[in-house]
């Protein structure tokens, strides 16, 4: 192998870099002395995320990315060149209870949290593939591991694309490309900014942090903070007519 | 649209509690749609909430969290100027330079403070009798004004509205980004001296002795009275060269020390701060002052109490006053007597009381320095703390001196008008940019700014 996979001087692609865990992602990189591809919609956010990312030690480069428009992918994936590690991390979250009765609410959460994922997610795993190097990160939440009654279209596309990645993983593992799927609980960002009485609210730079060490050694599912692995663990476990009598 | 959600805010001393429309953008263009939001009637910045009183909340009215708005824009080594967005914390700033070698020019003496927060509150440390507040070292501000167009301003260009805008509470707009120069150092050690003083002549004359350091500031035991009236450790610094650091430290002397993070798990019972407690700790504290030299971290030298997370729950749910005030020169001995000596015989038990020398007031309108000395301390809330600070703000504008606007919770307003006579430079800029008071606080209400008074 002529460079290194994971440490200092590989080159990371952060898909939806504008994203508040992304931003702290890329800090963390930036302190470990990776490069960075940061890719995302918002060219002119992305520009202030980046310079801060090149302050904190990063060589940076930007790129426009959008989900939505898969036939752009293809050329947004070849334009980012040689690419040792890729974490994607964009993904939506309307107001459930609106999205339930309105189509344009609903519909591009599961296009945006899925497809787009997906379509992204299947080229770099054919480079991956090919050249028998690299590692994948998903950002998938604790959400996907149980359809809950009061967000449950918001849990079906995090439950998709935590099964996609297990696939996915799988295929890769005979050729060494490492797929993580990463499953944060609530995180102290917009995404949550107002909602009430959230368990174990986590600071997107711890959230960050955790997920910086499970990619580096490689781990199959990050839960951070890492006390989900075991609610989960047990909410995973609740019998289907027992759990849709449970408001939780 | 920007989501303006319902909370209970307070400042750092959690007195007042008030109802208010907090939001916190995470991009630029929701800081816009936030400040030109019709959902509020107006709206404050505030940072990490380390102002005391009522100066970052903003009552039924909307209050903008800024610190997701935290990124460095840019860094030139060749001046040592850092552009970084207002939510930028001096936490950060610490962190990410001081391995690079540069320190703040003006250390506050929490770093939990946001750029913008210290560019509001026009911050000084324990250098301000040598270097002044931070508006010595802030050469340019980008401020997003009422009209939702941004300003850029120093002091060649829009220099008035740049002047208005440090120490201003916020008052003139948000502070979207600046650029600060920071401090070359060799280490990230300080050389300090100890002098215990046994009262207050002593004190003074140990700062005027002291007064080449870099660094200099005094805990003062507010309960002592008679002839220890005014008995201090005197604690003096200097940046320790790199050359020093290496004969003590081993490794990196660049490296900032990590200290344990302790906290306060809940509110403390109101009778565990009594004046015998404060007192026996006084004691403790005092007697046992280590008076050698030595070097010490920065994060003890500058940061004693941020080892402490939430050091604010030790005073229980009614909250504190910090009461800082600075008090001119001339008679400053007959001044700071008379202000121990009612704060002693109040028994309104206080500790943690910090005596600075202040150096010259600088252009800044609400601008809290003078030449003189400055005295903060803390007071736990209590039936007559109300009264009680409206008794030590007597003595302090009888003796022409003024309390900081960023620890205040009380003052008066025609104690404000007295205390800040150049106000009426800050109101011109805000009639001009901000005619119909889009950006107000609790603080700017309670002391009318923009009113006639």
């Amino acid at each position: 192998m002529s460079h290194k996979t994971f440490g200092p001087g590989a080159r990371v692609l952060i898909v939806g870099a504008t994203s508040g865990i992304a931003v702290e992602l890329a800090r963390e990189f930036a302190r470990h002395g990776f490069n960075l591809i940061l890719a995302a919609r918002d060219s002119d956010e992305l520009q202030r995320i980046a310079a801060d990312a090149r302050i904190r030690g990063a060589n940076v480069e930007t790129r426009e990315f959008h989900a939505l428009d898969y036939d752009s992918h293809a050329q947004f994936w070849r334009d980012c060149g040689d690419v040792d590690g890729v974490i994607v991390c964009f993904g939506i979250l309307p107001d459930e209870q609106k999205a339930r009765g309105d189509w344009s609410k609903c519909g591009p959460m599961l296009e945006v949290n899925f497809n787009a994922n997906v379509s992204l997610l299947n080229l770099v795993a054919d480079t991956f593939e090919q050249r028998e190097r690299g590692f994948i990160g998903v950002l998938s939440s604790v959400a996907g591991d149980r359809g809950r009654r009061t967000n449950y279209l918001y849990c079906s596309t995090k439950a998709g694309l935590s099964t996609y990645t297990e696939g996915l993983r799988s295929r890769l593992f005979p050729v060494g490309v490492s797929v993580t799927t990463i499953k944060p609980g609530p995180v102290d960002t917009g995404m949550t900014f107002g909602m009430d009485k959230l368990p174990l609210l986590a600071s997107p730079a711890k959230v960050a942090s955790d997920i910086y060490r499970g990619l580096r050694r490689g781990a199959d599912v990050v839960y951070t903070p890492a006390p989900w692995r075991i609610i989960m663990g047990i909410i995973k476990i609740i019998p289907g007519f027992l759990f849709k009598r449970l408001s939780i | 649209m920007p989501e303006f959600i319902s909370r209970e805010l307070s400042g750092w001393g959690r007195f007042p509690v008030q109802n208010c429309q907090v939001t916190r953008p995470e991009k630029r263009r929701e800081l816009w749609d936030a400040a030109t939001s019709h959902a509020v009637v107006d709206v404050i910045s505030r940072g990490l909430g380390r102002s005391y009183g009522d100066a970052a909340i903003n009552q039924g009215s909307g209050v903008i969290l800024g610190e997701k708005l935290d990124r460095f824009l840019d860094f030139d080594s060749q001046t040592g100027v850092l552009h970084a967005e207002g939510g930028a914390s001096f936490a950060d700033i610490i962190e990410t330079f001081v391995p690079c070698g540069y320190f703040l020019n003006v250390a506050p003496g929490t770093k939990y403070v946001t750029l913008g927060g210290a560019i509001a509150c026009n911050v000084h440390g324990k250098n301000h009798h040598q270097v002044g507040a931070i508006s010595h070292f802030i050469e340019e501000i980008e401020l997003l004004i009422a009209n939702g167009k941004t300003l850029v301003c120093s002091r060649d260009e829009n220099a008035e509205v740049f002047w208005a805008t440090l120490g201003g509470m916020g008052l003139t707009g948000v502070i979207v980004s600046a650029k600060m120069r920071l401090m070359p150092i060799e280490s990230a050690w300080v050389e300090t001296k100890y002098t215990r003083t046994s009262n207050l002549a002593e004190t003074l004359a140990a700062f005027e002795k002291g007064a080449e350091s870099e660094y200099i500031v005094a805990w003062i035991d507010c309960l002592s009275v008679g002839t220890d009236l005014g008995r201090s450790v005197v604690i003096g610094g200097e940046h320790a060269s790199g050359e020093r650091a290496l004969q003590e430290i081993k490794g990196d002397v660049m490296a900032l020390e990590v200290p344990k993070k302790k906290g306060v798990p809940l509110d403390l019972p109101d009778f565990v701060l009594n004046p015998w407690t404060v007192k026996k700790f006084n004691d403790y504290y005092y007697s046992n002052h280590p008076t050698e030299c030595k070097l010490t971290s920065f994060e003890t030298f500058f940061y004693q109490l941020d080892k402490v997370e939430n050091w604010n729950k030790i005073y229980g749910k009614r909250g504190f006053v910090q009461y800082q005030c600075v008090v001119p020169i001339n008679n400053v001995e007959a001044t700071l007597t008379c202000l121990l000596e009612a704060i002693a015989a109040s028994g309104q038990a206080a500790f943690l009381a910090v005596l600075k020398r202040m150096g010259a007031a600088d252009k800044t309108p609400l601008g809290f320095a003078m030449d003189g000395y400055s005295l903060a301390l803390d007071i736990p809330m209590t039936a007559g703390t109300l009264d009680f600070t409206q008794k030590l703000n007597e003595i302090t504008v009888a003796a022409g001196g003024r309390v900081y606007l960023a620890k205040d919770a009380a003052t008066s307003p025609a104690h404000f008008r007295q205390m800040y006579p150049r106000v009426g430079e800050l109101e011109a800029v805000k009639r001009h940019l901000d005619p119909d008071d889009r950006f107000a606080s609790s603080l700017s209400r309670r002391l009318k700014i923009g009113e006639a008074f």
